[in-house]
């Protein structure tokens, strides 16, 4: 018995998937190319408030940027930024591709809290057995439309929420190449420390620009006199500061007031833009 | 060999026939559904793509959602992920018209999402059996 290679068989591959994989990431670029900066906001560790600083975050450079400003939220089983934005409703489908929901302060927001029914986590259509196998090629084909497939029209800065974990941003730079950079969020405590720790090195490793450090929950603020007590031990965000040789861009104390990102660590941030 | 047909018939799986341009000896690819699954996650498509994506078609074909999660534009027509398969199982060289037929039928019903439903009514009352 003789065998043939795919390089002896005569005829045009229609298939040509490498092709089809590269309009992909081209149409990707297409979209992004009308956004001035798009930075990744990510850290190795869940529950430091980094969806909370996304959402703050945004809805102050809305203020401060008229070129407009959006949020993809990549937490795709978890969404949490289009509701802090207060981001409702459906998306709406036309030849230009899917419109982002307009949240707080006209900021324009994709993520998987439009498809969802309450309460319901994100499932995929069959098969449903070995699914581990497929969900990540198919997470990351979703990423990938929230970000080549909605019509974000011109915008100041593109901020993605990344879920936790080291990876995703790695991921990220392979779809966006232009990614602006990235900022990592952090708690004061030593374990979020090493764990952000990893995160930083997988972005630096793979040439993302590191904007900097936001250490969150950085001691707890009085609502009534504005006094701020101790509430985690540690102080992460400097050290990881330090160890990366980029800047702390903030502290921000816990407060059981409205959704802010003080004014501080919003003029640092975009002072780090290019 | 050359790409002659695909078809996905609705249980999971994937199934594609190559023709010998040179003696027509056809050969079958058979895929069960994990494979088909593997292919379908990256959004491209055996055979090429003949027609143009649609917007959000991956996330609108493969999330498990809510019904109105996806509405239409004012003026625009989109295709549900079931009416798009069963549209790629019109022969090639006849699937942009029939695209069109079908678009058209919608447009002018003021029909915001095209289905199989949508698809069967047209071709009852357009006579367009077969297609």
């Amino acid at each position: 018995m003789s065998f043939r290679t795919y390089f002896d068989v005569e005829g045009r591959d229609r298939s040509d998937l490498a092709a089809q994989v590269g309009a992909q990431r081209r149409r990707v670029a297409d979209r992004l190319k009308h956004v001035r900066h798009v930075v990744a906001v990510m850290s190795g560790k869940g529950g430091v408030g980094k969806s909370y600083l996304t959402a703050g975050l945004a809805l102050a450079a809305a203020q401060r940027l008229a070129g407009g400003v959006g949020v993809v939220d990549a937490d795709l089983r978890s969404p949490t930024v289009a509701r802090l934005l207060d981001a409702q409703g459906s998306l709406a489908v036309g030849p230009d591709g899917a419109h982002p929901v307009t949240g707080a302060g006209g900021v324009r927001v994709v993520s998987t809290e439009f498809l969802l029914d309450e309460a319901s986590p994100l499932r995929w259509k069959e098969p449903g057995h070995e699914r581990f196998v497929w969900r990540g090629a198919l997470e990351a084909g979703m990423l990938r439309e929230f970000l080549s497939d909605v019509s974000w029209g011109t915008l100041d800065l593109l901020l993605i929420d990344l879920p936790p974990g080291a990876d995703g941003v790695v991921d990220l730079v392979d779809l966006v190449p232009g990614l602006t950079g990235a900022l990592a969020v952090t708690i004061p405590t030593e374990e979020s420390g090493r764990s952000v720790r990893r995160a930083l090195h997988a972005a630096a490793g793979a040439g993302i620009r590191l904007l900097g450090v936001v250490e969150n929950f950085s001691g707890r603020r009085c609502d009534s006199c504005g006094a701020v007590g101790p509430l985690f031990p540690g102080d992460a965000g400097d050290g990881l500061a330090r160890e990366f040789g980029v800047p702390l861009l903030g502290r921000i104390p816990f407060s059981g007031s409205v959704l802010a990102c003080p004014d501080d660590v919003v003029e640092a941030v975009l002072a780090r833009l290019p | 060999m050359e790409f002659a047909e695909r078809q996905e018939p609705g249980d999971g799986t994937f199934a594609a026939s190559f023709t010998c341009p040179a003696c027509r000896r056809r050969i079958a690819l058979l895929a069960n559904p994990m494979e088909t699954q593997m292919v379908r996650s990256l959004g491209v498509q055996i055979g090429g793509k003949t027609l143009d994506d649609e917007p959000m078609e991956l996330v609108r074909g493969a999330v498990v959602g809510r019904a109105d999660a996806f509405t239409s534009a004012p003026g625009h027509v989109r295709w549900s992920a079931e009416a798009a398969a069963r549209l790629e199982r019109v022969p090639s060289f006849v699937r942009g018209m029939v695209k069109k037929i079908y678009a058209d039928y919608a447009a002018e019903r003021a029909i915001a999402e095209i289905t199989p439903a949508v698809m069967d009514q047209a071709r009852t009352e357009l006579g367009l059996e077969g297609m």
